[in-house]
């Protein structure tokens, strides 16, 4: 049976439900939010109906910029550390066995889908005094006495690294098993070593792919809300908490519906970038 | 240094960081008595069994298991006729829909959990339990929609054009032709949006936080009041669960390409 366009009503029929489900129920809330983050803060209930700008003018604020710069320094940090683990590991991941490859699979799409509230409470208990990994240094002989290693920076990025690893495994890894081996054949033939045929030939060529990746890693670790909570102080919090703690502990609903608009526009802004990224590698190839 | 030697390495240092917490985790969950310890010390099942025994916790993994069962049901009822409408049609505007489905998935999760919570406060359903449904539903549409696009597009179209030379109708090839070659697509979709519905906190948080318990606002909540073994069990429980999903899904269908859709369509 060919393709065909689509000629009576009855052929747009299965298309209804989609359709009308993700216009109600994404679009409209989608909507809803942009409309409210122009309401006025009603602290009787959640808004009222209004058309102000204050909502926006918060972010001038020298809190707000510091929250801000926080949060897109701590996300860039997220994303370089998880592409340099990520990228050799997978790249060693495409050329092993079928078989070896499944089973890291299974592993890494089984920790991506892992709750962030287990990956925090994990966590904590591996930086605990009582239950952490400061008790096997002890029994080793490295350290006189366990201690307590979070709440602190290092605790919220090790945790942040840990969450949005699997996801750049699982970004690189299409890519990573695409190129073509021969490239590497042909440096080792040239008589290059692995490691700098590594660096040298296979890097380069997918420069391309490790911009767009480090971008999405970027977008995605934006979005981490419990972590910076679980693992930091409340000067770590990061964008998504405070949209979190405006909209149900400060019941300011307005505000959080302008932070979040914000944050749209910042990750579609990159979004967009990765785009041109891979449309110039369309280019180029 | 040689290539193998490299990979071990590089292989054993990413298996140490991916599995130690949950080895803590795992080791704390087997305490006797209820301390958070590591080493534990002594040996019980005890707290695996707690899961189901006490009311709170079961409340919560029944409540999980219904919320994810149900919005992997709604999703996969809403990708099944889009995703044949956009292989069976030449329509590509009807595109549009598909770049719908898969907009909550790349946005940071927050903001998708904010516009229901604005939308569903709006409507004066707020705190209902079926909002969560519709809500996660919609959220974790991307999974099916993506493997059930690679498996119309893995269908050989001459299979399908045989059928209806031999008279079948759409609706008949559907059935016999087109649906038994998709069902394992089908069914990964579902499984991934299952397995990610019930490990999804801050949407359901947003949207059903304050009237109904899943087992991540769960273990959150009690975080708050201190630390229960039952945490580091559920923990573990969780992970297995995902695995043995997972492991199901590559045993029975073909993970890498699977995977190799999976991130295309996430772009």
């Amino acid at each position: 049976m060919r393709r065909e366009p689509p000629r009576s009503l009855a052929d747009y029929a299965p298309l209804a439900f989609p359709a009308i489900m993700l216009l109600v129920f994404f679009v409209i809330p989608f909507s809803t939010m942009i409309a409210v983050s122009f309401f006025r803060r009603d602290p009787a209930g959640f808004y009222s109906r209004d058309f102000i700008f204050d909502n926006y003018e918060r972010f001038l604020s020298a809190f707000f910029g510091g929250v801000l710069g926080f949060s897109i320094m701590l996300a860039v940090i997220v994303a370089v550390v998880c592409v340099i683990i990520a990228f050799p590991f997978t790249w060693l991941l495409a050329q092993a066995s079928r078989r070896v490859q499944i089973v890291w699979l299974v592993v890494i799409l089984s920790i991506l889908s892992l709750s962030e509230v287990i990956i925090g409470f994990a966590w904590t208990t591996l930086f605990s005094r009582t239950a952490g990994i400061t008790n096997i240094f002890v029994w080793m002989g490295l350290m006189s006495e366990a201690q307590a290693l979070s709440p602190n920076f290092g605790a919220v990025l090790t945790g942040m690294v840990y969450q949005a690893l699997p996801y750049t495994v699982l970004v690189l890894y299409p890519a990573i098993v695409r190129l073509d081996p021969t490239l590497m054949e042909a440096a080792r033939t040239l008589g290059s070593s692995p490691l700098r045929a590594f660096f040298n030939v296979v890097v380069p060529a997918m420069r391309s792919t490790i911009v767009a990746t480090l971008i999405m890693v970027f977008v995605f670790a934006l979005g981490s809300y419990l972590l910076p909570q679980m693992l930091g102080r409340p000067q770590h919090w990061t964008l998504s908490v405070l949209i979190t703690d405006q909209a149900i502990y400060q019941s300011n609903m307005p505000f959080a519906a302008a932070m979040a608009v914000f944050l749209v526009l910042m990750s579609l802004a990159f979004v967009g970038l990765t785009l041109l990224v891979g449309a110039r590698k369309g280019g180029e190839a | 240094m040689s290539q193998v030697g490299l990979r071990r390495i590089i292989f054993t240092l990413v298996a140490l960081f991916l599995a130690g917490p949950l080895v803590v985790v795992a080791g704390v969950s087997v305490n006797e008595k209820q301390s958070l310890t590591f080493p534990p010390q002594g040996f019980s099942l005890n707290w695996y069994y707690q899961i189901f025994a006490d009311d709170g916790w079961r409340a919560a993994l029944i409540n999980s298991v219904t919320l994810a069962a149900a919005s992997a049901a709604i999703a996969v009822l809403m990708a099944l006729p889009l995703s044949w409408f956009l292989w069976r049609r030449i329509a590509p505007w009807a595109n549009i829909f598909r770049l719908l489905g898969v907009a909550p998935f790349i946005l940071p999760p927050v903001i998708t959990a904010l516009g229901f919570l604005t939308f569903w406060a709006t409507v004066g359903a707020y705190g209902q339990a079926w909002t969560a449904a519709i809500s996660h539903a919609i959220f974790f549409i991307t999974l099916p929609l993506v493997t059930l696009s690679l498996g119309f597009a893995s269908i050989d179209r001459s299979l399908v054009e045989a059928a209806a030379t031999m008279g079948g109708n759409d609706r008949t090839i559907l059935r016999t032709v087109v649906l038994p070659l998709i069902l394992p697509y089908l069914i990964s979709g579902f499984a991934f949006a299952f397995v990610l519905s019930l490990n999804e906190y801050i949407i359901a948080y947003m949207t059903v936080g304050f009237t109904m318990e899943t087992l991540p606002i769960k273990i959150f909540n009690a975080l708050r009041y201190g630390y229960t073994p039952i945490m580091a069990s559920v923990s573990v429980f969780f992970v297995l669960l995902a695995a043995i999903i997972f492991g199901l899904i590559a045993r029975f269908g073909d993970l890498p390409k699977l995977l190799g859709a999976l991130s295309g369509g996430g772009k």
